[in-house]
């Protein structure tokens, strides 16, 4: 029989507000195996921490229930109190009293009574709790950073600075991103290509760092310091240690008529293909969807050209594997498609456009070589209208767009409005807006700049219809303020798109096992605390993956999660998690159910001999189980047909004890 | 009626058992009445001429016996086995349950079993003896002076005239001509009681299971159940009952084998064919084989060694958890 201490939390008035703690420190004393509850107002606190340390001492506790927070919160602390009164850190159990009691309850009688319950749960559960000891594995000193943007390139660089070696995938032929398509970037207008080609060249000639362009991330097995990677690098035809970039194919490719995607397909481009001037690495790329050779064996334009006989049209995928002790994701967003949106004529005509595409009209390197052009007629507009929050906080229209604030368009769109007005005084320009929200070092200044010092128009109102009619956009909105219907002539439409995650952050979550929100966003191991941690272990997030987020903010997100994999890195060995599986062979039958399930590949099976009740032996298949592997998800005991595999730490019997002691 | 007689499968039979290819033989033996057919395992022609027997009562599936008799018997077993028992044969396979190597399976065509059930309802009771004729089931009972015809089409079980298969999907040799897999009408009960509502269906469950003598024939035949240690076995399961008592049976047993089958079920009937009471128990295992072809893809268990049942697997097509509640009926 356990000799078990309950001691049960106040946490101030969190739970001692709807929650007698008094009643539920007696109720639990006539719990079986209880010798000794009593409640204080903060367990955590150093003096909360003696209480506790003081009892298993005086009372010879074998086992403890803390009714408290979450363990998410304090289960950590408990264990090594209880550990630095020697007492197995395992034989702690935390009742959550707080989040899944006094925080959802209003009354006093209801809270009590569930915490009472919730105790006895727990005391049901450390009467069969075994002491238990964690072992060690060894951490790969390598980092993955998924997705090459400015993200992923900050965060590459951060970890190659403290010396340890860094791979990016990057699943296009150029590391850049969203980054470098960007004409200028606010609050201070540098030019984008400016700040960000110096660190796409630093990655580059980073020894500690490779590239690995225009590849995905097939398969990921393994756990936080050893996982094991699978990267597909994708048949781009040419070598790539060979290519000089020199460009000659991409002039001379005869398939002239293929969209320019990095224009965001406003221009065309070859067949075979550098993205853009400071593209790294900087080498060519056959689209084989375009290529003649490839589709039907006959032209050879470009390896006829290629002085340095990089083209090679038998090139196939190739699948890398390595080994790496994080991993980084920092896959981006995109703009969200327009299709759902008619009311603003995006499909209609050419001079409706998304600010991405805005930003490509007036970059030097886009199709207009930076001359603010209508792509209808390529004429001057001397109206535009910019429409904010397309798609984004969109309460009632969850189909078509996102509920959430995608929250750069504010700035961006102010940073066009102005630059237009700077570049063009001749040109009116009109902003709709729901709200401008501008919070951040020198946004708010910038954004009164617009419209004090270059005269934006900016109207509290949505656009409710685009009409194109002649060479004009018959633009109809409402002013709220003015309480008014607004008629605009505009010659170009701009409408600010919500952002939405990466189409392959999903599957690649799945991969990782990381969660993600409603709207495909990674999450946070804790929103506030956390928050470049996924809840799996090893997972860091940097970017927009985890939430929409501007350059600055980008860039700090991107320095801290790089600072936890450095920390990571930086240890040699990682204490494990003893909650695992372990089979019980004489109930195993082999059958590999929980191999299947494994989401680790923590599963073995070897065959065993085995006394039989006559006397003779017998050789049978059983299941073995990596310690050093398997995470204790427990997929693999809710698999098992016979019940053989159980969890240690959560053993069947102990949850059902916990579920007895609940509804008894 | 069979289209292969007794002689071809003895025939069979001796002459693997005297080339030394196999060293037992699993085939069916006359039981205490004439429908009663049990499985048995023959060592010598002797025994073979003398007991054997091949017709319209040989359900018995011998995959799962192969389990336990792999391990104590030396050398090869030779295995007859009909289309709907070579899935359950594949499915133990996947589960590693015996050694490939150690069985001479032989493929036998079959033109459906008879439901004794059914023959005695059309017959009537005391059969002294049974005869396959052209025209069906020629029975003779205590009670009548002349055998009464029972047509096949109306003796035939229910789990061979919604017959899913007709084709071996594993064998070493096969005797007559290999069928196809058939489309069955086997979902359409499942979809009655879909249709019902969910106390009409709890009612019907109720008054089906409460019949269960728990005299756990179903649990001893299913080749879905050969765990070393049976949870309603252990000592430690907190399930562990062997006789009926309370509402256990109609509450929990039957569900619970249900849940511990699910997945690795081919549907082979053998729960429903040796109920005493007459329990439809075949239909809680399609309702599962069901959902899931619904919700996963399609899937036959044992169809083909190794393959990785939905429930044990996962891909990105896997539908979501809330789209099943989406599908699923809510109320019930």
């Amino acid at each position: 029989m356990q000799r078990i201490g309950v001691f049960v939390c106040w946490c101030g008035s969190n739970i001692a507000g709807t929650v007698d703690v008094q009643a539920v420190s007696e109720a639990l004393k006539l719990e079986p195996g209880v010798v000794f509850s009593t409640n204080y107002q903060y367990m955590c606190s150093q003096a909360g921490q003696q209480i506790i340390k003081d009892a298993i001492k005086e009372h010879k506790l074998t086992g403890i229930v803390v009714c408290s927070c979450s363990p998410r919160m304090h289960e950590a602390t408990f264990r090594k109190t209880a550990a630095a009164a020697g007492l197995n850190p395992y034989m702690v159990e935390i009742a959550n009293i707080r989040e899944q009691c006094s925080w959802v309850h209003k009354d006093v009688p209801t809270g009590t009574e569930k915490a009472i319950i919730l105790g006895k749960a727990a005391v049901a559960k450390v009467n069969l709790n075994a002491p238990l000891t964690p072992g060690e594995s060894p951490v790969t000193k390598r980092a993955l950073v998924i997705g090459g943007g400015i993200a992923g390139i900050q965060t590459a660089l951060d970890i190659a600075d403290a010396g340890f070696p860094v791979d990016i995938v990057e699943k296009k032929p150029t590391i850049g991103g969203k980054m470098a398509q960007l004409d200028k970037t606010f609050p201070t207008l540098d030019c984008a290509a400016c700040i960000l080609t110096p660190k796409m060249v630093d990655v580059a000639q980073n020894e500690k760092i490779r590239i690995f362009s225009y590849s995905e991330v097939e398969e990921v097995k393994g756990f936080v310091g050893n996982f094991d990677v699978k990267i597909k690098k994708k048949a781009r035809y040419v070598n790539e240690d060979v290519c000089t970039g020199c460009g000659a194919c991409t002039e001379k490719c005869p398939q002239k008529k293929v969209p320019n995607e990095f224009n965001l397909g406003m221009d065309n481009r070859r067949a075979i293909y550098i993205p853009f001037a400071q593209a790294v690495p900087k080498v060519a790329t056959i689209d084989p969807n375009y290529c003649t050779m490839l589709k039907t064996g006959k032209c050879g334009v470009c390896s006829k050209v290629c002085t340095a006989g990089a083209i090679d049209y038998k090139q196939q995928d190739q699948i890398i594997e390595e080994k790496y002790g994080a991993i980084v994701v920092a896959t981006g967003f995109n703009p969200i498609s327009m299709d759902k949106f008619e009311e603003y004529a995006y499909s209609q005509s050419k001079d409706v456009i998304t600010s991405l595409e805005f930003e490509r009209l007036t970059n030097a390197a886009g199709p207009t070589a930076g001359k603010l052009l209508r792509p209808s007629d390529l004429e001057h507009p001397h109206t535009i209208v910019f429409v904010q929050c397309v798609g984004s906080r969109c309460e009632n229209c969850a189909e078509k767009g996102k509920e959430y604030c995608s929250k750069i368009c504010c700035m961006y769109t102010a940073k066009h409005a102005m630059l237009v007005r700077d570049k063009y005084p001749d040109t009116e320009v009109y902003v709709f807006y729901i709200d401008v929200r501008t919070p951040g070092k020198n946004f708010d200044e910038f954004y009164r700049r617009a419209v004090e010092e270059y005269g934006v128009h900016y109207i509290k109102g949505m656009v409710g219809k685009v009409t194109p009619e002649g060479n004009k956009l018959k633009v109809q909105a409402s002013d709220l303020i003015m309480n008014k219907q607004v008629h605009i002539d505009a010659d170009l439409v701009v409408l600010a798109a919500a952002i939405e995650p990466d189409k392959s952050a999903r599957p690649l979550a799945t991969m990782l096992t990381a969660s993600m929100d409603t709207n495909d966003f990674f999450t946070e191991a804790h929103p506030k605390l956390r928050p470049v941690e996924s809840p799996t272990a090893g997972v860091f997030l940097s970017g927009a993956c985890q939430g929409p987020k501007d350059i600055p903010e980008t860039v700090s997100q991107a320095g801290a999660a790089a600072s936890k994999v450095i920390g990571l890195l930086a240890k040699d060995k990682l204490t494990g998690n003893p909650c695992i599986a372990s089979p019980n062979e004489q109930m195993c039958n082999g059958c590999s159910s929980c191999e299947r399930v494994c989401p680790y590949g923590a599963i073995t099976y070897v065959d065993k001999e085995f006394r039989m009740p006559d006397r003779t032996t017998l050789m049978r298949r059983v299941a073995q189980v990596n310690p050093a592997v398997c995470q204790g998800c427990g997929a693999c005991t809710v698999a098992c047909p016979s019940g053989a595999m159980d969890l240690r730490g959560f053993a069947s019997a102990q949850i059902i004890a916990e579920v007895d002691a609940i509804c008894k | 009626m069979q289209k292969i007689t007794r002689e071809v499968l003895i025939e069979k039979a001796a002459s693997l058992l005297n080339e030394g290819v196999v060293s037992a033989v699993y085939g069916w033996k006359k039981g205490e009445f004439v429908y009663d057919v049990t499985p048995a395992l023959f060592t010598t022609t002797e025994e073979l001429e003398k007991e054997f027997v091949w017709g319209d009562f040989c359900g018995a599936n011998f995959s799962k016996y192969l389990v336990a008799s792999t391990r104590k018997i030396e050398g090869k077993i030779l295995v007859f086995l009909k289309p709907c028992d070579t899935y359950s044969f594949n499915q133990l396979l996947t589960e590693h349950r015996f050694d490939r190597e150690k069985v001479y399976a032989v493929g036998i065509p079959c033109e459906g079993m008879a439901d004794v059930s059914k023959v005695k309802a059309a017959a009537g009771e005391g059969i002294i003896a049974i005869e396959s004729t052209e025209e069906g089931l020629a029975v003779t009972t205590l009670y009548n002076d002349a055998p009464v015809v029972v047509p096949y089409a109306e003796a035939l079980a229910e789990r061979c005239i919604n017959c899913k298969s007709k084709k071996h999907v594993a064998y070493d040799e096969l005797i007559g001509e290999e069928g196809d897999v058939l489309e069955s009408g086997r979902f359409d009960q499942v979809a009655e009681l879909e249709a019902m509502t969910p106390d009409e269906r709890f009612a019907f469950w109720q008054n089906e299971l409460s019949k269960c003598i728990r005299c756990n024939a179903c649990r001893d035949v299913c080749p879905a159940c050969t765990c070393e240690k049976c949870v309603f076995n252990n000592p430690v399961s907190g399930a562990e009952t062997k006789a009926p008592m309370g509402t256990f049976e109609e509450k929990m047993f039957h569900i619970i084998r249900a849940f511990h089958v699910a997945g690795r079920c081919t549907d082979c009937g053998e729960c429903s064919r040796v109920c005493p009471q007459d329990i439809p128990l075949h239909l809680l295992n399609r309702k599962f084989i069901k959902d899931i072809n619904t919700h996963y893809g399609e899937y036959q268990a044992g169809a083909e060694v190794g393959s990785r049942a939905p429930l044990v697997n996962y891909t990105t097509e896997d539908v979501e958890p809330c789209d099943v509640f989406e599908r699923g009926d809510k109320n019930a």
